[in-house]
């Protein structure tokens, strides 16, 4: 049963990060590939790590610090990832990278 | 890089510093026993100080880190680092192991010593190393700063 939950667990983070890695290579602009990558990589590191702890917490129970530490990680990666995503978009914008419109070519 | 403030942020590297900074320390500590050490602190916080500037402009960041402070912090993890092998040397006079951090004056058992003269080590090299760090910062993001200016 436990096992049966880490691996879903899994399985839809490396879905997440596998849709935002085909979105990053797919997107025709900058904008767009950021948009793909910067919610879908915040959401599979976060599922993939919480697979993790559930593993942990149940099979090494004598460590719990273990859990501790990487729930610390799901909360800077939520807090961080966004913001690095935005502090990028921005300084895009203010450097003039031009958005993409429909039939133009791929940049 | 220009002096234009963006709320968010600022408000996140507020957030986030005290936590780099907490955990550059939690590096420097475990190097004795694990993965880390001085050197990998050291650089985990002088990137912290690096956040400061890229968030709040180098103006802002030159009143909270002035260069002189700068400078004499890199002296003094330099000199910790120098001291307690010199140290170990002036009171372990005639078995002269200045690696031998035991013959540290601490009033604890000797393997201790040992470890603290290791962390003391680490402290030295972790500040040496921040200082060092946010000196080549300063100056790579300060050249850009004053186009046309003085100098």
């Amino acid at each position: 049963m436990l096992e049966i939950i880490v691996v879903a667990f899994l399985a839809v983070g490396i879905f997440f990060m596998f849709v935002g890695a085909v979105g990053l290579l797919r997107f025709p602009d900058f904008y767009t590939r950021l948009h793909a990558t910067g919610k879908c990589d915040t959401l599979g590191e976060a599922l993939i790590i919480a697979g993790l702890l559930i593993y942990h917490l149940f099979h090494y129970p004598q460590t719990p610090l273990v859990c501790v530490k990487l729930l610390f990680l799901i909360i800077f990666i939520f807090i961080t990832n966004p913001t690095a995503t935005y502090a990028l978009m921005r300084s895009a914008y203010k450097t003039g990278v031009k958005p993409w419109k429909l039939g133009d070519e791929r940049q | 890089m220009s002096e234009e403030r963006d709320v968010i942020i600022e408000t996140v590297s507020r957030l986030m510093i005290p936590f780099i900074q907490l955990f550059a320390l939690y590096v420097i500590i475990h190097g004795a026993g694990g993965p880390g050490g001085g050197f990998q602190g050291g650089v985990i916080f002088g990137s912290s100080f690096v956040l400061f500037i890229i968030a709040f402009g180098i103006t802002a960041a030159r009143k909270k880190v002035s260069e002189r402070v700068n400078t004499a912090l890199s002296a003094l993890g330099v000199s910790i680092y120098a001291g307690v092998g010199l140290l170990c040397i002036i009171f372990s006079l005639g078995v002269a192991q200045y690696l031998n951090y035991g013959y540290l004056p601490l009033p604890v058992h000797f393997e201790e010593r040992r470890a603290l003269g290791m962390d003391f080590v680490e402290i030295g090299i972790g500040i040496t190393v921040m200082a060092i760090v946010t000196s080549i910062f300063f100056d790579l993001a300060w050249k850009e700063e004053d186009e046309g200016g003085e100098e």
